[in-house]
C-alpha cells in the first residue's frame, strides 16, 4: 500500500515527466499495435483466400448416380473434409455461363462434366493434406481427373509462412523497442530520485522496498500507455476504414492481451532500469 | 564490535585504495580517521557500511562479515548504523522533520512511534524549532545537524561520519563536533574521517592515520609516538620565523 502511495506521490511530484513517460510508452505501443493490426488483417485476408481451397473431382460421363452418392458419403467421412457437394453437368454449365458473362454462349450443353467439390476443414488446407485428399479421391474408378490448384496452394502457404515469421520477428523487435523506451522513461524517474534512492539504501531500506514503487509506476504507466495506444490504433483503423480499405480491429481478447502486454513491458522496463541503477549506486 | 583484518581494496582504474589494513573499534569509542585526500579514509568507511567489499581480508561489523553479508543482512545492519556525509544528503523538497522521518518510514518502522522518535532526534541535535524548515532555509551547520538527527533516529551503535565538517565554517564545525562528542558520551561509537588536524589535535580521541592506502599511525597502538602528520620541529621553527617577520 505504501509503495502504491509512493508511486503516485512520485508521479505527482514530476507530472510532466510522468505524462511524457505515458505518451512515449503509448507511441511505442502504438507502433506495435499498428503492426499488429496490419498482421491480423493480412492473416484474415490469407484465411479468406485459404477458404477457397477445394478439391474438385471430375466424373466420367457414364458414372451412375448411386456410385457418386456412395463416394460422396465416403469422402464426407474423411477427417480432413468439411463438406462435399455434387455439381451436375447442368449446374456446371449454368455456373460457367454466369462466370463468363458476355461469353456465356460459348458453352454448349453437355460440354462440361459433372463433378464432386470437396471443401476442407480449417487447418487442413496445407499442400500436403490437400494432396493426400486428392490422391485418395483419385482412386475412385469413375473419377477422370482431380484438380486442386496444387501450385497456388503451395504459394499461398509459402506466403503465409513468410508472413508468420516476418510478423513474429517484427513483433519481437517492436516489443524490444517498446521495452527499451519504457526502461528509458522509468530511468528518467529513477535518476530524478537518485538522491532519495541513495539515502534509502544508506538508512537500510531493502532493495525490494526501493524497487516496488518503480515497478508499480512502470505497471501503471504501461497500462495507461497501452490504453492510450489502443485509442490511437482505433482512430488509425477508423481512418483507414473510412478512406482506404475495409479492415478488421482487434477482438476483446487481443485488446486485453495488448494492455496486459503494456503492463508487462512497463514492469520489465522498470525492473531493468532500477536494477541497473541499484547495481551502480 | 568493528574489526578489519588484513583488508585490501583495489579499484580497476585507480589501483590500490587500501593495503593490509587491520584495526578494531570497541563499543563506545571515538576514532578519527585522518590522512591526505586519496589515502583511503572514505574507502574504509564504505567497507564499514558494506557499500563495497574488500578484495582481500575481512571486515566485521556488529557480527556481520563482509565475506558472507548479502542484501537483506546489509540492509538490517545499516538500520543499526548512523551515516553522515560532508554534503549532508538531505532531500531538498522535504522539511527537516520529513527528512528525519524518511529514515523510519522507508525501513518499515511502526507509524505510531515515528512522531515521538523524530521529535526526540531533532531535540537532541538542537533543531526542534526548525522542524518545519526546508534545507534551503537552513545554514550548513543546521543542515548537517538534520543529517545527524536522521542518522540517530534508529539508535545506532556506531555513527560513521565522512568529513562531516568539511563544508562548514569554524563556528559550525565546533558546534557539529561538540554534538558528535555528546553523542559519543551517550554511548554511541563515532568513527569520523576528517582533514581537520586542528580538530584532531584539540581532542584526545584515538587517531588512525592513513597514507596511500596504508595505516601509518594508530594512537591506540603507540600513544606517545608523534603522528606522521604532526609538524616537524623545523616546520614549527619556520612557522615561528614567519610570524616574527610579519
Amino acid at each position: 500500500m505504501r509503495s502504491v502511495k509512493e508511486a503516485l506521490t512520485a508521479s505527482r511530484r514530476a507530472p510532466l515527466l510522468s505524462i511524457l513517460g505515458v505518451v512515449t510508452i503509448a507511441f511505442s505501443l502504438f507502433a506495435f499495435g499498428l503492426f499488429g493490426l496490419v498482421a491480423i488483417n493480412i492473416r484474415k485476408a490469407l484465411e479468406q483466400v485459404e477458404e477457397r481451397v477445394e478439391v474438385r473431382a471430375f466424373l466420367g460421363d457414364s458414372t451412375e448416380i448411386e456410385s457418386v452418392a456412395a463416394a460422396m458419403k465416403d469422402i464426407g467421412e474423411f477427417p480432413e473434409v468439411a463438406r462435399v457437394e455434387y455439381v451436375s453437368r447442368e449446374q456446371a454449365l449454368e455456373r460457367a455461363r454466369k462466370e463468363m458473362g458476355e461469353f456465356a454462349d460459348v458453352f454448349e450443353a453437355g460440354v462440361l462434366p459433372a463433378s464432386i467439390e470437396v471443401y476442407l476443414k480449417s487447418g487442413m488446407r496445407d499442400p500436403t493434406t490437400v494432396k493426400s485428399v486428392a490422391d485418395r479421391i483419385r482412386t475412385y474408378h469413375f473419377v477422370d481427373d482431380v484438380r486442386y490448384g496444387e501450385e497456388w496452394v503451395a504459394k499461398l502457404y509459402r506466403l503465409r509462412n513468410i508472413a508468420t515469421v516476418a510478423g513474429l520477428a517484427l513483433g519481437i523487435a517492436f516489443a524490444a523497442v517498446a521495452i527499451i523506451i519504457i526502461g528509458a522513461t522509468i530511468r528518467m524517474t529513477v535518476l530524478a530520485r537518485a538522491k532519495e534512492i541513495s539515502i534509502m539504501r544508506l538508512v537500510g531500506a531493502t532493495d525490494m522496498f526501493i524497487r516496488l514503487p518503480f515497478l508499480i509506476d512502470g505497471l501503471v504507466k504501461g497500462v495507461m500507455g497501452g490504453l492510450l495506444a489502443l485509442v490511437f490504433v482505433w482512430v488509425a483503423n477508423r481512418v483507414v476504414n473510412e478512406y482506404f480499405i475495409q479492415t478488421i480491429f482487434f477482438n476483446r481478447e487481443m485488446i486485453f492481451l495488448g494492455i496486459l502486454g503494456g503492463a508487462f513491458m512497463g514492469v520489465l522496463g522498470s525492473l531493468v532500469s532500477v536494477g541497473r541503477h541499484l547495481r551502480r549506486v | 564490535m568493528i574489526r578489519l583484518t588484513n583488508v585490501a581494496k583495489e579499484y580497476p582504474r585507480s589501483g590500490t585504495a587500501l593495503a593490509e589494513i587491520s584495526f578494531q573499534v570497541r563499543k563506545g569509542e571515538f576514532v578519527f580517521l585522518t590522512g591526505p585526500s586519496g589515502s583511503g579514509k572514505t574507502t574504509i568507511l564504505k567497507l564499514l557500511y558494506m557499500d563495497d567489499k574488500p578484495n582481500l581480508g575481512e571486515v566485521w561489523v556488529n557480527g556481520v562479515s563482509s565475506l558472507t553479508a548479502r542484501g537483506g543482512e546489509i540492509s538490517r545492519l545499516r538500520r543499526r548504523l548512523g551515516i553522515v556525509f560532508q554534503d549532508f544528503r538531505l532531500l531538498e523538497d522535504r522539511t527537516a522533520e520529513a527528512n528525519v522521518r524518511f529514515a523510519l518510514e522507508v525501513t518499515g518502522a511502526p507509524k505510531a512511534s515515528i512522531a515521538a522518535k523524530v521529535s526526540r532526534a531533532l531535540t537532541q541535535v538542537g533543531l526542534a524549532s526548525k522542524a518545519t524548515s526546508y534545507p534551503r532555509e537552513m545554514s550548513g551547520g543546521e543542515q548537517q545537524r538534520v543529517a545527524i538527527a536522521r542518522s540517530l533516529i534508529n539508535d545506532p551503535f556506531v555513527l560513521i561520519a565522512d568529513e562531516p565538517t568539511g563544508n562548514l565554517d569554524e563556528r559550525a564545525t565546533r558546534g557539529v563536533f561538540q554534538l558528535l562528542r555528546d553523542i559519543n558520551a551517550s554511548g554511541t561509537a563515532v568513527i569520523m574521517a576528517t582533514h581537520d588536524l586542528d580538530l584532531v589535535r584539540r581532542s584526545n580521541y584515538r587517531t588512525i592515520e592513513l597514507n596511500h592506502g596504508r595505516l601509518v599511525f594508530d594512537s591506540a597502538e603507540s600513544p606517545l609516538a608523534p603522528r606522521p602528520s604532526d609538524p616537524t620541529m623545523a616546520e614549527v621553527e619556520a612557522a615561528a620565523d614567519t610570524r616574527e617577520k610579519s
